[in-house]
């Protein structure tokens, strides 16, 4: 039975395109502006969601992504809302790819076991987990994997071939490829390292490979895209939320919109790629 | 848990395990792209700790450059004023930079070294470790960046100048609660940016492996001098241990020798800030429970959803939600008892050594003070306390008047 990440990658490769993965931290600015959101990403483009499940102390992304957690956790998101929003989704929407991308701590006190019934029972598809690398496997990994998940592991420019092995093991769905050495939102990698860095992760692995960090403007996804099976674009839509709240702390009405038009031209920027 | 603490192993003192773990505490929670350097960290220090080398290095430098052995004084108008045992002090805010922080830093930076490493970051809340940091950093003449909260910056300041003066760029942190667990996030944050030449000095004994046992095995010559010490003054060992506690370096450090010596009863002094029953405190063990943060599981202050909170405490060396996790292992063992004194009570401490003994304390072995008023009139006399004198508290001065309404 493959999943639904393995049959969205299986259409973009008939498609003949790479495609687009989009970052959205779940409840910024607030609940419902992220559920309109969210809602509306297919239409917008994305091929693939990734939804942050916002941590107080996020220590390898960028003052972006942590201002994001900051405002959601502000607003009241928890666990349970982030998996509602999900719920939500998936009501809707039968055929896009969920991703809970995050830290462990919220997961581990929510409990895994639950953790694993509930993600799956609201539609969720994989898990990027940042602080458990393969040392940590038993932890969340295995346990994902035997309830059906996908478990995305990232691989960075520090995992040399001789490690690469022990990255790819138990990782399902795609592999995320960190294209620079540090957090999200920061510095973007050049098209000559990724292309050496993707041709290096299809030598050891047959699984898709989505680049990410450092990726904001269609250009620089539409580069991405033509090299790699898919662009992760995170904190360049995040700001565009930032950007549209007040000084009072509540978001604009141009909130979702905003976010939304930048997602619509950053997946005409993958789909034109490799004509 | 408890059918673990029913059956006491036959030595604490055998961990980790090869995974970093004591009991489920500690571990290598970290992003992919440090785990390689932190490979890297484990194998260079495993090699380090056999090599003799090594062992003549650091005692050099410990000898002739940190200024030990330390002293243990026996604190006589302190144990006759408070009636009851005697109290010990192990005297390591006499070490150079003024507390036991340099006793890590030089033990990481001369593996640094070794690692061939050329350049050093590092996390600091009170600023001693900072301090430390910076003062290796100038003896081997290394660049060093120090991250430090805003609000710390604030009330540390003689602190921040001697770094600066010691060569050091000091990085305000304005994040979160801009404190100590800010600060760590950052300085991960500028590690993983810059792995390939950047070593970063964890101030505490926690972290991902192998920091939680690297930085005990630097701190131990505390409690491996007091255990010698002790012997030649008394004959005899200790009745108790007491050592303030932020991520506990000092106190695994006095208490690590001691660990199999089950007469010896150890208690472990956690900030109690405005009171644990208030909520507004940095008593991870006492208030909080078990999560991941910073590389390691152990016992963290958070909330139902897993969220960090902060940590509230007139220290700002113990102002952190977390505490290192073999301090978490040894209290679910029940082998070292956890307490806490509040902010008042470290106040009352502070003011009271400087007069009784002519010994300004920080405000971090300040709680272990207050701790010890407590106990020792409840000790006949013949008992012994060691209390961890961790720091010295010019650093505090200002701090302090300004809770007591003086200007400086
Ligand atoms: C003098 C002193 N004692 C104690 C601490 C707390 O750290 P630890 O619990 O690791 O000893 C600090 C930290 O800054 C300190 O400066």
């Amino acid at each position: 039975m493959s999943t639904r990440i393995e049959r969205r990658f299986a259409e973009l490769k008939v498609a003949k395109r790479g495609g687009l993965v989009v970052f959205v931290t779940a409840g910024d600015p607030t609940y419902e502006v992220s559920r309109d959101i969210i809602l509306s990403l297919p239409n917008a483009g994305a091929d693939v969601i990734e939804i942050g499940m916002p941590f107080t102390d996020p220590m390898a992304d960028g003052p972006a992504i942590q201002a994001s957690s900051l405002r959601a956790l502000k607003n009241g998101q928890n666990m349970p809302k982030t998996l509602n929003l999900v719920r939500e989704f998936r009501a809707k929407d039968q055929n896009t790819p969920i991703v809970l991308m995050g830290y462990y701590n919220p997961i581990y006190s929510y409990g895994v076991d639950k953790f694993l019934k509930d993600a799956n029972a609201a539609g969720v598809d994989g898990l990027i987990v940042v602080d458990l690398p393969p040392e940590e496997d038993s932890e969340l990994c295995l346990p994902a994997l035997k309830a059906g998940l996908n478990f995305i592991r990232l691989a960075t420019p520090t995992t040399d071939d001789k490690r690469l092995p022990t990255v790819l093991n138990n990782t399902s769905g795609f592999v995320y490829y960190v294209s620079i050495m540090g957090i999200t939102g920061t510095r973007a990698a050049s098209d000559v390292d990724i292309t050496a860095a993707v041709g290096r992760l299809k030598r050891h692995t047959d699984l898709p490979i989505a680049v990410g960090f450092g990726i904001s403007t269609p250009e620089r996804a539409a580069a991405v895209a033509k090299v790699a099976d898919a662009a992760v674009v995170g904190s360049a839509v995040v700001n565009k939320i930032a950007a549209e709240i007040g000084a009072d702390g509540k978001p604009g009405p141009r909130a979702a919109q905003a976010a939304l038009d930048l997602v619509k031209s950053l997946a005409a920027g993958v789909r034109a790629a490799r004509v | 848990m408890s059918i673990a603490a029913a059956t006491p192993p036959n030595s604490y003192r055998t961990g980790p395990d090869e995974h970093g773990r004591f009991g489920i505490f500690g571990g290598r929670f970290v992003a992919e792209t440090l785990m390689p350097l932190i490979l890297e960290v484990e194998a260079a220090y495993n090699a380090a700790k056999i090599d003799p080398k090594f062992a003549q290095e650091m005692d050099y430098y410990r000898t002739h450059y940190i200024g030990r052995p330390s002293p243990l004084y026996f604190a006589e108008r302190l144990s006759r004023e408070l009636g009851g045992a005697k109290i010990y002090m192990k005297r390591d805010e006499l070490n150079h930079t003024g507390s036991h922080k340099i006793n890590n830093c030089m033990g990481q930076i001369l593996l640094a070294k070794r690692m061939g490493k050329t350049r050093i970051i590092a996390e600091t809340g009170a600023g001693q470790h900072g301090v430390a940091t910076a003062t290796v950093c100038a003896l081997f003449n290394l660049p060093c960046t120090v991250y430090m909260g805003a609000t710390d910056i604030a009330r540390q300041q003689p602190n921040v100048f001697r770094m600066k003066l010691l060569g050091a760029e000091v990085i305000p942190v304005h994040s979160g609660t801009a404190t100590l667990k800010d600060a760590m996030n950052e300085a991960l944050r500028d590690w993983v940016a810059n792995v390939e030449n950047t070593f970063y000095i964890i101030g505490t004994a926690a972290g991902p492996h192998p920091y939680p046992s690297m930085v005990r095995d630097f701190q131990s010559i505390i409690g491996v001098e007091a255990k010698a010490q002790m012997l030649e003054a008394e004959g005899r060992l200790p009745d108790t241990l007491v050592a303030c506690i932020g991520g506990g370096s000092n106190a695994i450090g006095l208490f690590h020798p001691f660990l199999d010596d089950r007469d010896v009863e150890i208690i472990g002094v956690e900030a109690g800030g405005d009171g644990v029953e208030t909520g507004r405190h940095a008593a991870s063990l006492t208030g909080g429970r078990p999560g991941v943060l910073h590389g390691n599981r152990t016992y963290l202050l958070q909330d139902d959803d897993g969220q960090i909170i902060d940590a509230h405490s007139i220290s700002a060396g113990l102002d952190y939600p977390g505490i290192g996790p073999e301090h978490s292992w040894l209290h679910e063992m029940k082998r070292v008892k956890y307490v806490s004194a509040t902010d008042l009570e470290a106040l009352d401490a502070f003011q009271m050594l400087a007069k009784v003994e002519g010994i300004i304390p920080a405000l971090e072995p300040a709680h272990a003070l207050a701790y010890v008023q407590k106990l020792a009139p409840t000790r006949p006399k013949d008992n012994i306390i060691i209390m961890n004198l961790c720091g010295r508290g010019d650093k505090d001065i200002f701090a302090v008047a300004e809770r007591l309404g003086t200007k400086l």
